[in-house]
């Protein structure tokens, strides 16, 4: 599938339009210039931090290679190779029972898998602390069983570790993998299943041998977003104590003062990404799928019918995730919530809700925007600078929040200051903070960290489109733009829509860059949770907690729904 | 069909986000009298103090809720910042902010005739609100009532029985610089290490769970500062959290000067502050007699007023014998005490 995706950008297969007319090419030439620019709106914060990371004089780096790097560079490879582990597996696993089997409560199931994607991270992280840590009800019950008296008296596995924060991390970002494991099942694994299977294969060869191989990509999708997620992450890791290379950022930055020295390990991070990417994509090197990439699935493939122990053990397998990533947090955070119910009727409470609300619609669509164009860009002007760029820039999603914001924030407060000087000077009319001190900042900041999001499940729906869909549309006298519009943009809804939702989820988790650049007065949610939580007081925000779980859950629910009822092109 | 029901979620959400568009326009500055308090300190916690201000002088504050780059912030916001105050912890975070080159010089006979001098910057650049003092939360049941050195923590007796929050933070790093100071480098490693054999586990969390930790029986003694000591004893809203504060007792531990470790919270004039007339009334507030009665009593902090007792609650502590280390010394070594914690691997937890 990745080598579709690169012949429909690099275009290699398109003779006829190499040889375009001359209003052709340069209406290309205006797309892409377009899309050129978008590109560098996109890039800023990591170009600014990248031109921080360059000032620095290195002098804090003999203690950060003796004492600190080689540390917290094994401890966060560790976490990512142990987070992308278990989340490929709980979601590969859950998906194919849900497409492949039947068995009780299948169908609610499959939609309540999506459920954990609505908890941030950092409030999973302090719910499972007190879930089963030595006073929560896990350890209690373990004592009480057994007789213990203190903490010295047993074993028990200890969630202050890498393996414990990977365990948290994993729980609440296997959704991705879910997500994208289970339309592969769905869409082509059945086809080619049989097809083994009627040769002799046995079902759990088919699975190993056929089906993971051909859902790789998806799963290397869904692990990318996960492994992204994790970097990024600062409240997990830190809530419970585990020295990764994102707390180096900080305590090189905060306690050392050395911004120049954070950027500098930031973009050390970067490379890591990038490094990873590239060694997935060349240990795929040799495999190419030319699967049937079928837009109607005339009948559903029947599923096979667990029975016996079989039937409820599917069920209590698919069910342990959503009782962990969702049900855990959302018990602890419901019981502080239910003795402050006189919160819910707080004006500020309200008014946070609503600006987390309208933040994250509007950087879903901002971001949905984006993402169209660019890919757009790169597929109808054939771009390979543009579908190079998007790529570079999709991996800002993996810089902690706020570092991301600091560096939108350097580059956008010397605009709204240029802006003003230049203002006042020609016009005697002072423009202030026209972005930074308005939550127009926000709004950017979230739909610039979360365009890799949007882009790639809009990406992956255009992958599974036959790859001439528009060139018919073309050949039947549309313009590009026309056979975009008419054609390919209907038959991507539902990817838009997917796109959409996980922008607005995430959007309304976000909580480091918003808390960075919001201006005076605008809490959303999540601002408000850490304002209330900061004195260690995580009880105080529980209310606010559980609505941001609330919140982020009606448009997950919706979409997968929406996903549910929707078999023709499902995503 | 799916599609349609795609296209009207768009609608709707279309039609709110335009709605909500009217929202994100500039924050503007209204006519009436204001003064902008970019915040580090939790705005719960400052609240009662600021609502005196408003009610006293009629200035209306707005508060900005920042702990990471609150400096930064200012900083590239320029000649344009709206910061007129800055609030802040930890006395290396004020000098941080003198550092950076967010603040400006105030020299204001109130405020130093209301502050004693150790507790303000020689400059002007910040001033010290109020005192907290970081302490031995010990348990009742398991910890005898004998005085206690910084020095003893290293103490192998204690081996396995402490508990404390990451040492990369402000609190800890402040205790550090400190024992740094008075020690020098050498022998606060040596303490430090001592320290980190002695814990009984990884550091995590806050002040206020390793009390907990105490009441489970995970560790015997931990480090904490006092307000969260009073701020357990009265939360009424989790009930739990009296329990953890009565299974411990505060312990003031000393330096060799018979001084215990105080850090300050405090205010700083921004530098481009927009409305300075006011924020100079609110620092002058804040270091006001009313203002730190207030903070004493409802956030169980030490008064920088000279002569003004603290709260029955925090008096029940015991007697703080402050050290007389000054608070510059302290700040001076933070990047040391940083490294150190790094090179110890404090944050490892006991040695393996």
């Amino acid at each position: 599938m990745a080598s579709l995706s690169e012949t429909a950008a690099g275009g290699k297969g398109h003779p006829r339009e190499a040889r375009a007319p001359r209003a052709r090419r340069e209406r290309h030439s205006l797309t892409k210039l377009f899309a050129l620019v978008v590109c560098a709106i996109v890039l800023m914060p990591i170009l600014t931090l990248a031109g921080i990371a360059l000032t620095g004089t290195g002098e804090m780096w003999p203690h950060l290679v003796s004492n600190v790097l080689p540390r917290a560079t094994l401890t966060t490879l560790q976490l990512l190779a142990m987070v992308s582990v278990l989340s490929a597996s709980i979601g590969v696993t859950s998906a194919w029972l849900v497409v492949a089997y039947e068995f009780p409560f299948r169908k609610t199931l499959a939609w309540a898998l999506v459920l954990p994607l609505a908890v941030p991270p950092y409030l999973a992280a302090y719910a499972f602390a007190e879930f089963f840590l030595f006073t929560g009800p896990v350890q209690t019950l373990y004592r009480a069983m057994f007789g213990f008296q203190t903490a010295r008296d047993y074993w028990f596995p200890d969630l202050r570790s890498t393996g414990g924060v990977a365990f948290v991390l994993a729980f609440v970002l296997y959704p991705y993998v879910y997500l994208t494991s289970r339309i592969v099942f769905i869409m082509q694994g059945r086809n080619i299943a049989d097809v083994a299977r009627t040769l002799g294969a046995r079902p759990s060869a088919v699975f190993r041998r056929i089906l993971l191989p051909v859902a790789r990509p998806a799963i290397v999708a869904g692990v990318a977003l996960v492994l992204m997620e994790t970097l990024n992450d600062m409240g997990a890791a830190e809530y419970l104590g585990v020295r990764t290379l994102t707390l180096t950022v900080f305590s090189t930055w905060l306690n050392r003062g050395s911004l120049e020295g954070a950027a500098q390990i930031a973009m050390l991070m970067l490379v890591l990404v990038f490094a990873l990417l590239l060694a997935e994509q060349w240990a795929r090197r040799r495999q190419r799928f030319h699967a049937a990439r079928a837009t109607h699935i005339v009948a559903r493939p029947p599923r096979t019918r667990l029975t016996g122990w079989k039937g409820p053990a599917a069920t209590l397998a698919v069910l342990m995730p959503v009782l962990l990533g969702f049900g855990v947090p959302f018990y602890i955070f419901g019981s502080y919530a239910s003795r402050r119910i006189d919160q819910l009727f707080d004006p500020a409470l309200l008014r946070a809700f609503t600006h987390s609300v309208t933040t994250a619609s509007t950087a879903a669509m901002l971001a949905v925007f984006v993402a169209l164009l660019l890919i757009n860009a790169a597929r109808v002007a054939r771009s390979r600078t543009v579908s190079l760029l998007t790529r570079f820039a999709m991996i800002g999603y993996a810089l902690p929040g706020t570092i991301m914001g600091l560096g939108l924030l350097f580059a956008l407060a010397r605009f709204d200051n240029a802006l003003d000087a230049l203002m006042r000077e020609h016009f005697d009319y002072s423009t202030g903070l026209l972005l930074t001190g308005s939550a127009t900042a926000v709004v950017l900041a979230c739909s610039i960290r979360f365009l890799a999001l949007a882009e790639g499940a809009i990406h992956s729906g255009l992958e599974k489109l036959p790859p001439n869909i528009d060139h018919a549309a073309r050949s039947l006298g549309q313009s590009s733009f026309g056979s975009a519009w008419r054609v390919l943009l209907p038959l991507l809804k539902p990817a838009i829509l997917t796109a959409a939702v996980l922008v607005f989820v995430d959007t309304i988790k976000e909580l480091s860059a918003t808390i960075l650049l919001r201006p005076f007065g605008f809490n959303t949610l999540a601002t408000f949770v850490y304002e209330q939580a900061s004195r260690g007081v995580v009880q105080d925000g529980a209310v606010a907690a559980l609505l941001i779980i609330l919140t982020a859950l009606v448009p997950v629910v919706l979409l997968s729904g929406a996903l549910m009822r929707d078999r023709e092109a499902m995503l | 069909m799916t599609t349609g029901n795609a296209s009207s979620t768009f609608g709707r959400l279309a039609a709110a986000a335009l709605a909500a568009g009217i929202a994100y326009v500039p924050f503007a500055a209204s006519a009436d009298e204001v003064v902008n308090i970019y915040s580090y300190r939790q705005p719960a916690l400052i609240k009662p103090a600021l609502d005196a201000f408003t009610a006293e002088t009629g200035i209306r504050t707005e508060i900005l809720f920042l702990d990471k780059g609150l400096e930064d912030r200012i900083l590239a916001e320029g000649s344009n910042s709206p910061a007129d105050v800055i609030l802040t912890v930890d006395i290396a975070r004020l000098t941080n902010a003198k550092e950076k080159g967010v603040t400006q010089a105030l020299d204001d006979e109130t405020v130093n005739a209301n502050l004693p001098a150790e507790y303000r910057d020689p400059e002007g650049h910040w001033f010290g609100i109020t005192k907290r003092a970081r302490v031995v939360y010990a348990s009742k049941d398991r910890v005898g009532d004998e005085p206690m050195t910084y020095a003893e923590l290293a103490d192998p007796k204690w081996k396995g029985k402490i508990c404390m929050r990451s040492g990369q933070h402000d609190y800890n790093l402040a205790l550090f610089s400190a024992a740094i100071a008075h020690w020098g480098p050498e022998k606060a490693e040596e303490w430090m290490t001592g320290l980190k054999n002695n814990l009984a586990r990884k550091p995590d969390g806050g002040d206020r769970p390793q009390a907990k930790a105490i009441m489970a029986g995970e560790c015997d003694i931990a480090l904490g500062n006092t307000y969260y000591v009073g701020l357990m004893q009265t939360n009424d809203k989790e009930p739990e959290e009296k329990e953890w504060a009565n299974a411990i007792k505060v312990k003031f531990p000393t330096f060799e000067n018979g001084g215990t470790h105080v850090n300050v919270s405090g205010a700083a004039l921004a530098k481009n502050a927009p409305n300075r007339d006011n924020a100079v009334k609110l620092i002058q507030f804040l270091s006001g007699h009313e203002a730190q009665q207030i903070q004493a009593e409802q956030a169980f902090e030490y008064p920088v007023e000279p002569g003004l007792e603290p709260s029955p609650v925090v008096k029940a502590f015991g007697e703080l014998n402050a050290d007389t280390l000054p608070l510059a010394e302290i700040a001076k070594n933070r990047k040391e005490a940083s490294e150190m914690v790094d090179r110890v691997g404090i944050d490892d937890g006991p040695a393996s």
